[in-house]
């Protein structure tokens, strides 16, 4: 179905991140936020703040992102679309309820606009080490989607996807910016709200003698409910059945867990999220995401001028990852040059995927600032050796 | 209904039922608590209080922590939220905000609203946010074992300090009024009629409210100190409550075997969260502010 | 006639006592019969002083027994 016009703010803009970020979920259909302030994430729920009341929802500043990161939860269940906004120490805060949402399948959406760490770090600064984190940082088995844009314009267009994949998977979905491209100002066009694709909560049309908050439908995914329909509905996050009943055996738990990971395969898989160039003749890959895909461009065009034939896998969809993809290009290619904010983490997913097929080399950078270009084109140099 | 042969013949009209098993998933029945737990007891006195308030039983939502008194959103046939330890309260406060037409009932124990629970149970008092909690206060962590909780009196032996409890404990009616409460009482499970009347007061009342109940916990915090069984901490409830209404809460603090002060403390008006929003919003904004959610659900074109 | 009457459910009974001890008219005693759980569940010992008020319900913290006021 189509954005609700009230939360669209059509035209052309020039915004940075953060601020593209809280026009997506508005257009997306967000009618609550709770968050905490932490830099240098706060501008986006400080502009839903002022927005939101001639849209017609809520924003509420909580006393901690642990409160935040529940309350949106209370608000998904009580009928609303929902998200947090957060950077690194208040993401760490939320894993427990991160897990929460993927253990009752709550659909949210979590901002996290990555800054140098760990602890404190770098709270101005550019980094993009909660990459496993977000897929692990909770404890137990789950899964989780994160997209990670690498532009203002890609902040409002994911974050409207963020929003579609969490009601079709029925999870919490992380949106993984980072400080550079939050608070880098460029263009972003906002589409007429008839031309943006918002996908809507699935509610059950069982009637509730029938329906169970937890029974799968063929794509792994349950229906929906919300409070104040009269379904008598129970959410624990205990281990469950069907019902929702805890259901606290091994059984149970087998065929639960395995389902909050196979549901979210169709995105390991054909559905990845992914922009690539120049992959044809390509004897060097260039893997990376965010802001660092920016630089990573180019270095590839450089390389290219030196004769090197050099192509771009940037990632969109970061988890579930994209091993199909990944593990395809493996076979044809000589290596990958894996560029990231960090000191190696996706890296090792790359690896993974690959399974010796390809050389795979880090561009390792602790944080602080960008890449130089050089510094990825000299590896992609070396690789193509 | 399962009879063994009663010594004495006894009849009884047939199709009576229990007026609490419409209120339970029967089909999760023997609950999980404790002989001479006081936490099933306190679920009589809210169904009572919800069947005498004709409460609309679809729009009555039921959060928890987690502990045993946690374990109340699990038994009971409402919509029902079990999240995290310590955190009822701010889920609460985002199922409220999204669905005013709901009534939120927090219903947890007092280390999950208290210790890991405090900071959130602090300012949904300060912003008097719309939710009515009720705190069955057994004086210990029992799901876990029996350790120190905020509100184990001095002296007394848990599971984390065998020695002996040495800090202060909290007292939470004086607590919940400093924070804002809007609504503070007390009781026990042994006042029954009270708890349930006071519960249907809160039902009808706007604002943040706050039960206090004290519960045996024969299992853990009584065996540990030698104090008996539930009936035992029933009676000890009998013989030391003094009802004072309005009384002071700094002055009604507990202690290990001193004078239970129970009554309703506090019932105050105060503008609740959702006026608080609306006055300021329409001073600044006037007719350009849009009224949250659900009011405004039947014109949306994404009704999400 | 007694103006009311106590139900108990023998298997949901934990033998805690309350009802027992909080009857107002002393109505209620345990039994020396016990449960498959081995529980003693309370009986009626003095059925024409049940008034049919439920405190015995609502003091029950196992939802095993209720009292009631029987229809005129």
């Amino acid at each position: 179905m189509h954005a609700d016009p009230k939360g669209v703010l059509t035209g052309v803009h020039f915004l940075d991140g953060d601020h593209a970020c809280c026009e997506g979920t508005l257009a997306a259909g967000a009618r609550f936020a709770a968050g905490y302030p932490i830099t240098p994430s706060t501008e986006v729920v400080e502009r839903y703040a002022s927005r939101i009341p001639t849209v017609g929802g809520i924003f509420i500043q909580m006393e901690d992102e642990l409160a935040a990161s529940i309350a949106i939860q209370g608000a998904v269940w009580g009928g609303a679309k929902a998200f947090t906004v957060t950077s690194g120490p208040g993401f760490s805060l939320m894993m427990e309820h991160i897990g929460y949402a993927a253990m009752t399948e709550t659909p949210c959406v979590f901002v996290n606009v990555q800054r140098g760490g760990p602890s404190t770090g770098l709270p101005t600064l550019p980094a993009q080490a909660d990459m496993m984190q977000a897929r692990w940082g909770s404890h137990g088995d789950y899964g989780i989607i994160a997209l990670c844009p690498n532009s203002p314009q890609e902040c409002f267009d994911l974050t409207i996807q963020g929003f579609n994949l969490a009601e079709e998977f029925r999870v919490p979905v992380m949106l993984m910016l980072d400080e550079c491209v939050g608070h880098m100002t460029e263009k972003v066009v906002i589409p007429e709200a008839g031309k943006i694709e918002v996908t809507p909560r699935r509610y059950t049309k069982l009637p509730p003698a029938e329906f169970q908050l937890f029974e799968p439908r063929e794509d792994s995914v349950p229906d929906m409910l919300r409070a104040g329909d009269g379904y008598r509905f129970h959410v624990t996050g205990l281990t469950h059945d069907e019902r929702g009943y805890p259901s606290m055996n091994v059984e149970t738990q087998d065929r639960m867990v395995r389902r909050l990971q196979d549901k979210l395969k169709p995105l390991a898989n054909g559905r990845a999220l992914c922009e690539t160039e120049n992959l044809e003749d390509a004897e060097v890959v260039v893997v990376s995401y965010g802001i660092t895909s920016r630089v990573a461009q180019r270095a590839i065009q450089l390389a290219r001028k030196q004769g090197v034939r050099a192509g771009k896998f940037r990632i969109i969809s970061a988890w579930p990852f994209p091993e199909q993809r990944i593990r395809e290009l493996a076979g044809r290619v000589k290596a990958f040059v894996v560029p990231e904010l960090n000191l190696g983490q996706m890296v090792y997913e790359v690896e993974r995927a690959a399974r010796g097929q390809a050389a795979v080399i880090p561009v390792t950078h602790a944080g602080g600032t960008v890449h130089n270009p050089d510094s990825i084109l000299k590896a992609i140099v070396e690789a193509a050796r | 209904m399962n009879e063994t042969t009663l010594e004495i013949p006894y009849e009884i009209p047939a199709g009576a039922h229990n007026p609490v098993e419409p209120f339970l998933r029967m089909d999760r029945m023997p609950h999980i608590w404790c002989p001479g737990c006081g936490i099933g007891t306190t679920v009589n006195c809210f169904t009572r209080a919800l069947l005498d308030s004709k409460a609309d039983l679809d729009k009555v939502a039921v959060v928890s922590g987690i502990g045993c008194t946690g374990r109340v959103a699990g038994y009971a046939r409402l919509d029902s939220f079990h999240t995290t330890h310590g955190r009822a309260i701010p889920f609460a406060t985002g199922l409220k905000l999204s669905n005013p037409e709901l009534q939120v009932v927090v219903y947890s124990g007092d280390g999950d609203l208290f210790a890991i629970g405090g900071n959130h149970f602090i300012h949904a008092a300060r912003r008097n946010m719309d939710l009515k909690v009720i705190c069955v206060n057994n004086l210990t962590y029992a799901m876990t074992g029996g350790q120190t909780a905020p509100t184990t009196p001095g002296k007394v032996i848990s599971a984390t300090n065998p020695y002996g409890v040495f800090e202060p404990s909290f007292n939470l009616v004086a607590l919940a009024e400093a924070a804002g409460a809007s609504y503070v009482a007390r009781w026990t499970t042994y006042h029954v009629k009270q708890l349930s009347r006071s519960m249907e007061e809160v039902f009808k009342k706007k604002g943040f409210c706050f039960i206090e109940v004290l519960s045996p916990c024969p299992t853990l915090y009584q065996r540990r100190n030698k104090m008996g069984d539930g009936l035992d901490a029933m009676k000890f409830y009998k013989e030391v409550s003094k009802t004072r209404h309005g009384a002071p809460t700094s002055e009604c603090a507990l202690t290990k075997s001193g004078e239970i002060v129970v009554g309703k403390f506090v019932d105050r008006e105060r503008p609740d969260y959702f006026e608080l929003l609306r006055a300021q919003m329409t001073e600044t904004l006037g007719d350009r502010y849009v009224e949250p959610l659900r009011e405004q659900e039947e014109d949306v074109v994404c009704s999400c | 006639m007694a103006k009311g009457f106590v139900a108990i459910t023998v298997e949901r009974c934990k033998g805690c006592g309350f009802c027992v001890e909080f009857c107002p008219t002393h109505v209620l005693a345990l039994s020396s019969a016990f449960n498959s759980k081995g529980y003693h569940a309370p009986h009626v010992v003095a059925s024409e002083k049940c008034s049919g008020c439920d405190l015995c319900g609502m003091y029950c913290p196992d939802f095993a027994i209720f009292g009631a006021r029987h229809a005129r």
